[in-house]
């Protein structure tokens, strides 16, 4: 399921004049088909336990296999011409053509906090995600982003382990924090 | 009186100076993330909800209390301010109160949904202290089956009645149902998609899913398509009500509480028909006193429909603590709470843990009080809020978004299944996918196989044990009335795509939905 989601459906071509078809939902469909037959198939392969008139299988069964139907479904709506109304607000503007590169740079600075967020610690780790997603969204204050996000991860890590007992990893900044 | 002598003893057991710093910091909290564009309440609650885990039952319950309903409020203030509904519930206080904003009586608005709100809650939650007891003893009774075609009923209803496309609906459904299918299956101990990876084994956390659908999903789609030119924030002044807007203001909260409580007290739930019914309502009424300042920023607009918001927000716990039922976002969260803090809700909950339901149901009053006591005055500090520059703004979202999921298992892996996840939200917003249905197929997809399962062992697989009982009975024949009628009202007119602003539009729609029910 991972491996298909990492790469965002084809950019939508025309966003400011409603299409008549949006052909990228079949991909949408595609991954219905998918993760459907997906899970149907991994309920055969499931044991039958004993006293258990339902069993592991009934609801992968039955969930896999309308997933399927939906994806279908979904073609067919496809082409009849059913287009997405995509939700506006204040914050987004739909009559630009979307910008998949600034969701790639996010989803860039997120691995990067997944990958070291264990050996180097929250309150490093966290501050880079700040400077960097606020980088990545267009924010060109860096000395003032710097400070924000280390402000913002350091009081936090304390916040989290004085008043809340939950000790986030320190990583590097072990003995320092 | 009963109930009333029992949530005395819950206020006592919850009222000390420390636990009221904790409701006020669950009051700030809540309302600080909820002022922020784009979050709801659901998600606020959701980001929050690891901040509250280290703490005791009691005092992780008042601060919880605040959040909820900081959240709400904050919700609301968005959408005066901003016109930004940060969920479904909220679109109609949006309506009026940004026109009542941009006519410079932003401050009346912000005040007349604050007191509603607090009417509304305080009621609703009073309701709730006299019916979930009743209903809990009536639903101790129900069987297996009932409970199965309970939340059958609840998607159903959550999927194809609300929204504008059925198919959607169902596709969300069905993912959140997927997901909910990850990790161990307690009969036979067997994982089920979980690519043999020992940290799928156990289930994902619905405060992960939630954040990542909602909080990821948001920024991502915002990143796609950020405006680029700033953000005009209407200013605000102290919230306060001259005594003309009280006279109009008291009878919109107490119509609005009357259609909240019930829809959010039914499994069949959400905020979206009462809180759009109370505004039809109300504008039918001012037409009729022939004082029709609809369109042009009416205080009963905003007035009744928050106050439907809340009474029906309060509405839900019903359901909740009964039933173990939850029926919006907020409630699938709210029951991951209940759980991280050891309460199982459902009808022996009552019985069992009486003691923490009735300090929960005091923490609800409480951090109802407190919301109105602090965020009255700071209303003006929260709108500043809204010109964070949005580069900003959406990174601290994503920091936060990622501090909540990792902070609930100390787990990397937790912070690449929320950026997966995130994706999906992404997906979902860029083919107008219904983020509700995805959350409720989670959480309710496995209890639903756990009360079918239940119900086959005990009649030894026979299927017609599924309407053995009269309730199930009943409930089955809600649905598919639920299922067919929107598609014959769909087939003789085709369904309003979004909000219906028009006034004739809005009245026709009130009329098809008085048919669905």
């Amino acid at each position: 399921m991972s491996t298909s989601l990492e790469t965002p459906d084809a950019p939508a071509s025309a966003e400011h004049t409603p299409p008549d078809r949006d052909l990228a939902q079949l991909g949408l469909a595609a991954l219905l088909v998918v993760i459907g037959a997906y899970t149907f198939y991994e309920a055969t392969t499931l044991r039958i336990g004993f006293g258990d008139p339902v069993g592991p299988r009934v609801f992968p069964y039955v969930i896999g296999a309308i997933t399927v139907l939906l994806g279908l479904l979904l073609v067919l709506a496809t082409f009849r011409g059913d287009v997405p109304q995509a939700e506006g607000g204040e914050d987004i503007d739909l009559r630009q053509p979307a910008d998949w590169v600034t969701v790639l740079k996010l989803v860039g600075v997120l691995l990067f906090t997944v990958l070291t967020i264990s050996f180097v610690g929250w309150a490093l780790s966290g501050a880079v995600l700040f400077v960097g997603s606020a980088w990545a969204l267009g924010s060109r204050t860096l000395v003032r982003d710097v400070i924000v996000g280390l402000v913002l991860s350091v009081s936090s890590w304390y916040f989290f382990h004085e008043v809340l007992g939950v000790i986030l990893p320190a990583g590097i900044l072990d003995g320092v924090l | 009186m009963d109930s009333l002598n029992l949530l005395m003893d819950g206020f006592g057991s919850i009222l000390t100076p420390q636990n009221l710093l904790f409701a006020a910091i669950g009051v700030l909290l809540g309302t600080f993330v909820g002022v922020l564009p784009g979050i709801g309440p659901a998600m606020a609650v959701a980001l929050l909800l690891p901040v509250t885990y280290g703490l005791d039952p009691i005092p992780a319950f008042i601060m919880f209390a605040g959040i909820y309903y900081g959240g709400m409020y904050g919700g609301s203030t968005t959408a005066i301010l901003l016109n930004t509904p940060g969920e479904s519930a909220s679109v109609m206080t949006a309506l009026e109160g940004n026109l009542m904003a941009k006519v410079g009586r932003a401050s009346q608005a912000l005040a007349t949904a604050a007191i509603g709100s607090f009417i509304a809650g305080t009621i609703g939650t009073m309701l709730v202290v006299f019916f979930a007891p009743a209903l809990a003893s009536v639903a101790v009774e129900l069987g297996a089956p009932s409970y199965f075609a309970l939340m059958v009923l609840a998607m159903v209803s959550v999927t194809s009645v609300l929204g504008g496309s059925p198919l959607r609906g169902f596709i969300a459904l069905f993912l959140g149902l997927t997901i909910g299918l990850v990790g161990l299956d307690l009969n036979t101990g067997q994982t089920r998609l979980s690519f043999d990876q020992p940290l799928l084994a156990g289930r994902i956390d619905i405060v992960v899913v939630a954040v990542a659908i909602f909080a990821l999903g948001e920024a991502f789609w915002v990143a796609a398509h950020l405006r680029r030119s700033p953000v005009r924030v209407i200013p605000v002044g102290q919230p306060w009500l001259s005594g003309t807007d009280l006279k109009r203001s008291w009878g919109p909260w107490l119509r609005g509480t009357a259609f909240g409580f019930p829809f959010g007290a039914l499994p069949a739930g959400g905020a979206e028909i009462p809180t759009f019914l109370s505004y039809v309502t109300e504008k039918k009424l001012a037409v009729r006193r022939g004082n029709d300042e609809f369109g042009r920023g009416a205080i009963e607009g905003v007035a009744g429909p928050e106050a439907a918001n809340n009474a029906s927000a309060a509405g839900t716990f019903v359901p909740l603590l009964a039933l173990g039922l939850p029926v919006t976002a907020t409630s699938a969260v709210m029951l991951a709470a209940l759980q991280g803090y050891g309460i199982e809700p459902g009808p022996s909950l009552m019985t069992d843990q009486p003691d923490l339901v009735w300090a929960l149901l005091a923490s609800l009053l409480l951090g109802n009080l407190l919301l109105l006591v602090l965020n009255l005055p700071l209303a003006p500090v929260w709108a500043k809020l809204l010109r964070i520059p949005r580069p900003q703004l959406y990174a601290g979202i994503l920091f936060f978004a990622t501090l909540g999921a990792y902070a609930t298992n100390l787990q990397a892996f937790d912070l690449f299944l929320l950026l997966v996840l995130g994706l999906l939200g992404l997906m979902m917003r860029r083919f107008a996918i219904p983020v509700l249905p995805l959350i409720l197929g989670v959480i309710l997809g496995p209890l639903m196989e756990l009360k079918l399962r239940e119900a086959m062992a005990i009649s030894g697989g026979e299927v017609s044990a599924l309407w053995s009982e009269p309730l199930a009975v009943v409930i089955y024949v809600i649905v598919a009335l639920a299922i067919i009628a929107p598609l014959v009202l769909r087939t003789v007119r085709p369904a309003p795509a979004a909000v219906a602003v028009d006034e004739g539009i809005a009245v026709d729609r009130s009329d098809e939905e008085e048919k669905v029910r």
